[in-house]
């Protein structure tokens, strides 16, 4: 009979409900109770720094180009001995949408994402981060990492002495 | 009935308290019904406004009062303002024929809990739970919306199919207690419930207050997930408060009812009348908040299939029934 079969489902529904009212709740009670992010997890953007003190961020403008949004942006400039630097630095974290492309982008390993969430306000023009809000003094995720070091360009050392770096080849000349 | 000052004053009393209490109640009911549907829902609910959130009705209100006062363009005015208040007295005025404890003394009157011992009361419950819709029904048609028109067109259908079934359950009822009279009904279930001799009719009663109510699986007027609302899209502040008000205050009037006419009314071994009376009732308000936590909508021509096919053939073979019984019982 279907009827049967209709009255066990619903009885079965009911049965259910039942047993979750006494079940403990999962809510967080946020303000009271935090909950510890994942190391992992995607939040606010921080640009951070080599092991030297100095700015990572070279002002490629590649995290500006993965951002989805169009949310980061900045001016190139070059200080002494060719080492790019962004003359100004922007991330509007009213558009921001933490989905980590621009961290992914940088190859320079200077933008990073941190775990930091708690970043709502009242005021929409607090959340426009400049150069001096992002910057940290830290090297963040990857402590020993200088891209000058690697780079093949002489600002943190001659040409030819960076790390695996091969010295260079005197193209003028004819030897193999 | 006599003119004296006291009985009138104890009239005036007995009518205070039950709005007072009833209004209450169903402020109460809606803060209940959020926590258990977060509690089934492994949610906490409200629980922010004061001690575990027992303010949470308070500042309900304060926010309704103090929204503004809405009315669409092209809204017929006068029966925009008036749906509400339809929805909601006549389900208030329901509560005027239930009895809610046993007679009192007071002063050397006799008191009986309940403000009006009507010799029809029965059937005024049917006329005014009609009435009512028809606030869903003007509510709808008054807010030039298609959505609050859709909705009312669905409380009207749903109305025609469950009504009857509702009238039909509670004829064993009057025959049982061979009166019309509340107060003779409770009385002819002081040795048995009336649910232990029609469960059927028990079952189609219940199954056709959910949908009095408009209550989830016959919430059809309002359906939140379809309609935006239903039939009170277009209400704001404090005359979308009078419907919902309105619904909730009908869920309580709605399970007294039930509770007299199948529980005993205020019958019950041990603990005081008045006690029993709300314990019915309150069981009754958790029951369709536990629906509403498991059950699925209908579709209306479900609704309309269900009522017309199943529960009124039903109601109508128990009518049948009971009354063999009763001619062979003698």
């Amino acid at each position: 009979m279907k009827i049967f079969s209709d009255m066990t489902a619903l009885m079965t529904g009911m049965w259910i409900t039942w047993k979750h009212i006494f079940r403990r709740p999962v809510t967080i009670q946020y303000p009271e109770q935090r909950r510890q992010p994942y190391p992992r997890y995607r939040a606010r953007i921080v640009l951070t720094r080599d092991p030297e003190g100095g700015e990572r961020c070279v002002a490629c403008q590649l995290c500006s180009a993965a951002c989805p949004v169009d949310c980061i942006s900045m001016q190139p400039a070059e200080g002494d001995g060719g080492r790019r630097y962004a003359e100004w630095f922007r991330i509007n974290f009213a558009r921001c949408i933490f989905c980590g492309l621009c961290a992914e982008a940088c190859p320079t390993l200077a933008i990073q994402m941190t775990p930091d969430y708690e970043i709502c306000t009242r005021d929409i023009m607090n959340l426009i981060y400049e150069k001096e809000d992002l910057l940290i003094d830290g090297c963040g995720k990857s402590a020993d990492y200088n891209f000058y070091r690697h780079a093949g360009i002489a600002v943190t050392q001659p040409r030819g002495n960076g790390a695996e770096e091969l010295p260079p080849v005197d193209v003028r000349g004819l030897m193999p | 009935m006599s003119y004296d000052p006291i009985d009138i004053t104890l009239i005036g009393a007995k009518i205070a308290l039950v709005f007072f209490v009833i209004l209450t109640l169903a402020a109460y009911l809606v803060f209940a019904e959020r926590k258990v549907l977060a509690w089934i829902q492994d949610r906490k609910g409200p629980n922010r406004v004061g001690p575990f959130g027992l303010l949470q009705p308070l500042a309900d209100l304060i926010k309704l009062l103090t929204k503004e006062d809405f009315r669409p363009i092209g809204a017929d005015k006068w029966l925009f303002y008036l749906a509400p208040a339809m929805a909601a007295i006549p389900a208030i005025m329901i509560f005027a024929v239930i009895p809610f404890g046993a007679p009192l003394t007071v002063f050397g009157h006799s008191v009986e809990l309940q403000i009006s011992d009507l010799n029809v009361g029965l059937l005024l419950f049917l006329a005014l739970s009609s009435i009512a819709v028809y606030g869903v029904a003007l509510g709808g048609w008054a807010s030039n919306s298609k959505y609050a028109l859709l909705g009312s067109i669905r409380g009207l259908a749903q109305l025609i199919s469950y009504e009857l079934s509702m009238g039909l359950s509670l004829v064993p009822v009057v025959m049982l207690a061979r009166s019309f009279r509340l107060s003779d009904i409770v009385a002819a279930q002081s040795g048995c419930w009336f649910i232990v001799y029609q469960p059927l009719a028990f079952i189609i009663f219940l199954i056709s207050i959910a949908a009095e109510c408009k209550r989830i699986p016959f919430d059809l007027p309002e359906a939140e997930g379809e309609l935006v609302a239903g039939f009170h899209t277009e209400y704001s502040g404090m005359r979308f408060g009078l419907f919902f008000v309105g619904e909730y205050i009908n869920i309580i009037v709605l399970g007294g009812l039930a509770a007299t006419f199948f529980l005993g009314g205020w019958h019950g071994p041990w603990l005081p009348p008045v006690i029993w009376f709300s314990g019915k009732v309150l069981a009754f308000a958790f029951l369709f908040i536990w629906m509403r936590g498991t059950l699925p909508r209908l579709r209306y021509d479900q609704l309309m299939h269900f009522g017309w096919k199943i529960l009124t053939p039903l109601a109508l073979v128990n009518i049948l029934v009971t009354g063999w019984w009763l001619v062979l019982r003698g």
